[in-house]
This record gives structure tokens, sequence and C-alpha cells, in this order.
């Protein structure tokens, strides 16, 4: 038996999520006896990496028809991999991607479904976040094939070392009714979901001329920078910066809210931040009690003298 | 233009979150139920608009027993021509899924629009489900959608961008932030929803493929340390050497 993960790559290069992929595949192959294969679609390179995490061999695909992003397509060229490896278990990280691949397969299949998992399932069940972060549900898979996509973020990496074997994999791919006319980056900054340290404020930075010393932070310590919905609403800062309930769903290392009350739909974008560091004048604020650190003070006077401790560090 | 609309019943988002029944059930008790907000704001509106600039039908369609009628009506109130409600126990997304999927094939919609996930179990599932049941398209997480005779042009997020995709009719999308602007239901609309149609039909025989064994709350945390404003290095060294952060 094996367990296939199924490898993202962009313009050529595997993604982050991809080794998040590999990352529980090859854990979760460990601790069942079984093999874990990687599935590449699609021109890319570095593939042996994935060896780092316990991958065997590296499935891959290398069709320019796959280039370009097409659930329909993916989702049939996985099914035909898993089925001669043989594969009971199938992994995929829960982004973009995944989310669009995962659901699909599974009706494919037939196969149960548990979608940001985040941590190795304990036999057939699954633990993930419920109630946008405010529980958790575990979740039995009865079918025999599973699927399970992993929050990013969600599980220590555990560096086996080791190579991967590549070898070529082709099937039939599918004519579907979908083409990609286009794909615009809309920002060459570091990407807000894949960002370990994100330095986010909100309305209480008073103006969007103020937002020199948030960009300055989030540069010292390498981080992305976000806002709350109000100040995306009012055009202080792009709607794709936007974390919350109804924009980006964030789980970074460490969160810094500055100037943010912490409205709880707020929070529900938040609230997997492994360390939230707020920072604002009332100490009233919400956001203080899903707080790890706090500090009560004016963002004008606390975030300058916090780059230069940083820079110092 | 035939459009159809899956909507969701959802706890309110400000509710409580307890459970019963050895944690094993939501506790619905004192909790607000509303149309999930993806569904209504982004799904349910811009279909609505799209019919109102080209003519056509938009029907919401429920999988649920009879104590969604009242989130139903909420769905009919801001616009919808009509709803159906397949009358089913929700046991897990594939299993709504195939419910939907069965009944969208046979009524011939052009599109199937839903939320890009439930604000209660956040799965992202059904959508996905539902297209690959249909053998259709679907673009997940789209912020903008135009359609144009048999042929729709859609923005997706992507990581960092955008993606433009064309689609043939019929296909399924799963709608985010961007798609529309929410509506509130008016008056006029209220009392229409009254004795707009909402049919009941039965649900077919599915089986599915997850269980939920429980759920726990997560643990309180530990409380905020509070750092003196004047004392600034402090949070830099406790991130550094006690979080281990940065």
């Amino acid at each position: 038996m094996s367990i296939l993960i199924y490898a993202d790559s962009n313009n050529g290069t595997l993604t982050k999520n991809a080794f998040e992929a590999a990352n529980y595949g090859g854990q979760l192959a460990k601790s069942t006896g079984k093999n874990a294969v990687a599935l590449v679609l699609g021109s890319a390179s570095g593939l042996e990496e994935l060896g780092n995490y316990g991958i065997t061999k590296v499935l891959h695909f290398a069709d320019a028809g796959l280039d370009s992003f097409d659930p329909q397509k993916i989702s049939a060229v996985v099914a035909e991999a898993a089925k001669s490896e043989g594969a009971d278990t199938i992994i995929f990280a829960h982004d973009y991607t995944g989310k669009s691949v995962a659901p699909r397969l599974s009706a494919k299949l037939d196969a149960g479904l548990v979608s940001g998992a985040i941590a190795l399932p304990n036999g057939n069940t699954v633990k993930k976040a419920v109630f946008s972060g405010k529980a958790f549900a575990e979740i039995e898979i009865t079918t025999a094939t599973k699927i399970i996509s992993v929050l990013p973020n969600a599980l220590d990496k555990v560096v086996t070392g080791g190579s991967a074997e590549v070898v070529s994999f082709s099937c039939e791919i599918p004519s579907t009714g979908l083409k990609v006319k286009e794909v615009r980056k809309e920002s060459t900054e570091l990407s807000l979901t894949e960002a370990d340290i994100v330095v986010s404020a909100g309305r209480g930075l008073k103006g969007p001329e103020n937002w020199g010393m948030i960009e300055e932070l989030a540069k010292v310590l390498g981080a992305a920078t976000a806002c709350s919905r109000p100040v995306a609403d009012i055009g202080w800062r792009p709607h794709h910066e936007h974390v919350g309930q109804t924009g980006l769903a964030i789980r970074p290392n460490l969160y810094f809210a500055i100037g943010i009350s912490g409205a709880i739909q707020h929070l529900a974008g938040v609230n997997g931040s492994k360390v939230i560091v707020v920072i604002n004048t009332d100490a009233e604020a919400p956001f203080f009690k899903a707080a790890d650190y706090g500090i009560v003070g004016d963002a004008f006077e606390v975030v300058p003298k916090l780059i230069e401790a940083i820079k110092s560090l | 233009m035939k459009i159809l609309v899956c909507i969701s019943k959802a706890p309110d988002t400000t509710a409580k979150i307890t459970f019963t029944e050895n944690n094993t059930k939501f506790n619905e008790n004192g909790v607000q139920f509303i149309v999930n907000p993806y569904d209504e704001w982004y799904a349910l509106v811009r279909g609505l608009e799209l019919k109102e600039a080209n003519g056509g039908t938009v029907t919401v369609l429920n999988v649920g027993k009879a104590d969604n009628d009242p989130v139903i009506r909420k769905a009919l109130a801001i616009g919808a021509d009509d709803a159906v409600r397949i009358d089913a126990d929700t046991v897990d997304a594939l299993y709504v899924a195939k419910q939907i999927a069965n009944y969208a094939k046979s009524e011939g919609y052009d599109m199937v629009l839903c939320g890009k996930e439930t604000i209660d179990y956040n799965g992202s599932q059904v959508a996905g489900m539902v297209a690959e049941l249909m053998n259709a398209p679907y673009v997940s997480l789209a912020s903008k959608l135009d359609v144009n005779g048999n042929t729709a042009t859609i923005e997706r997020e992507i990581e960092g961008g955008v993606e433009v995709v064309e689609v043939a009719t019929p296909f399924v999308l799963s709608a985010a932030k961007g798609m529309a602007e929410a509506r509130i239901p008016n008056m006029r609309g209220i009392m229409a929803a009254r004795s707009k149609p909402l049919n009941v039909v039965a649900a077919i025989d599915a089986s599915n493929s997850t269980v939920v064994k429980g759920f726990s709350l997560p643990p309180a945390k530990s409380g905020c340390k509070m750092i003196d404003a004047d004392n600034v290095a402090e949070l830099v060294n406790l991130l550094h050497n006690e979080a281990k952060v940065i």
C-alpha cells in the first residue's frame, strides 16, 4: 500500500505547500509502514528534494498541457496515479489548489475527504478546525480510500534526509470546458498565506499615509503585510491584504495586530496563528484576550521602537 | 439564464460555540441561524445581478429539514424567484453534493453558484464535488463572474494573484470576496418571499463517507503577557528567546 501526495508546482518550482503535503504524507507513511509517493504535474524541477520529507518516489507527469491549472484534468490524473500506485490515502495541501482538486477527486473516487487537517490521523480519524477556528472536530473517514488536505503550517516539519527517485508518469488527460486566459500576479511581495510572520494593521493607524512604519517593521522581520476589513473597505490598503472571516485566513508563526480591536470576524481569520502580538491604545480591546503578548500604547511610538529593537537583535 | 444558488444554514458569526451529547453535537440552543454568508453575499447576490442584466431565473437550493425553511425564506426575500429544499438530514459534504448534483442535472441549470465554504464546517468541499458529479468545470474561490451566452469569464484567487478563466456552461463556481456586495432585504422583498414557491423534494439514496466523532474547544490561551510600552525591547526579547518566533 502507498500514500499518494499531490505536490503542487508553480512556474516550474515546487510550492512551499508541496513540502507541507509531503511532510504530512511522509510522516503518515512512516507511522503506517506504507510508501510515500509524490505526484508532480507539468514542467518542474528539483523534485528529488521531496526525499527530505520521507518521499521515496516521485511520479512526474511533465506534460505541458498540465502547466495551466484545470482541476478537472488534475483530479483525473491523480485518480489514475492513485490506481497505478495502489494508494489508499491521498494527501493535498489545503490551499487554492487543494480546495479545487480534492473535492473533485473525492466525488470521482467516492472517497471520504477531510479538508484542513491540523494533525496526523488517529486511525481513520482526522482532526480539523471548525466554526472558523472556534472549535475542533474529529472526523472519521469511513471509505476504503481516504483523502486528506492538510492545513499549511499545521504540522512541524520532520526532515528525514534521503533522496527520492523520480520516475516519469503519464496517462490520458481528459478534455474539459475550461481555458485559463490570463494569470495576474498582484504583488511580487511575500505571499500572505505562505509568510511565517505577518504584520497587520487597522483603523488605529488613522490613515494610509501612516503605513510606512508597518512596511518597515515587516521588512526588518522578513514579514508580509496584512490589514483589517475596514481598512481594505475604505481603500487605505489593497483588498488582497484583508485577513479575517471574509478575507484570507492565515496561520503564520507570528502575527502582529497593530491598531486592530479584534472583532470576532477578524479573529476567525487569524486565530490559527501560533503567536499573536497585539499593540493597541485601548486596554479593553477584545484582541488582548486572544493574544500571547500585548502592549497598551500608541502605535506611532511603539512601532518605531520595535523596529530599532529588532534591528539590534 | 437558469441559475441555481446553493445555500446552507449556518450559525450567526457571533454565536457562542458549545456542544452537547458528550461533545458530539453542536448546541443549537439559543443560536440564531443565518444563510451562510458566502452563499448569501457572494453567490446569491451575483446570481441576482446576472438575472437582472440578462433575464432568467434564480432558484435557491438547500439540503436539509423543515427547520431550515426560515433561512430559505430569507434568501427568497433577498430576491430569488423560487426555492427548493431537498428533504434530508445533511450527513456529510459528499452526501449533500450527490443530492445537489442529481437535482441540478435533472433540471438543466446553466450554472450552479455556491459560497466558498460554510462558516461551520469550513470544508470548501461541496461545490467541487457537485462539479465532478455533473462532469462540469469548477472554478473555486471566484471573485468575479461575467456571462456572455454560453461562455463565462471568471476571475479566481490564486497564490499572490488572480487567474482569469473561461468556461462553457454548465459550470459550478464557489464564490469569494469581491463577487458582489451584500444586499439587505427590504419590506417588499420580505412580504413577497412569503408567497414565493418553496418546493420540497425527496432525497435520493446516497451513502456518506465521513462521520463526525466529536468536537472539542481550543484550550484557553494561558493569558496575554503584557509588556510596558516603554519597554519594547522586552517584547523583542520574549519573541526571540521565549516564543522563539523571531
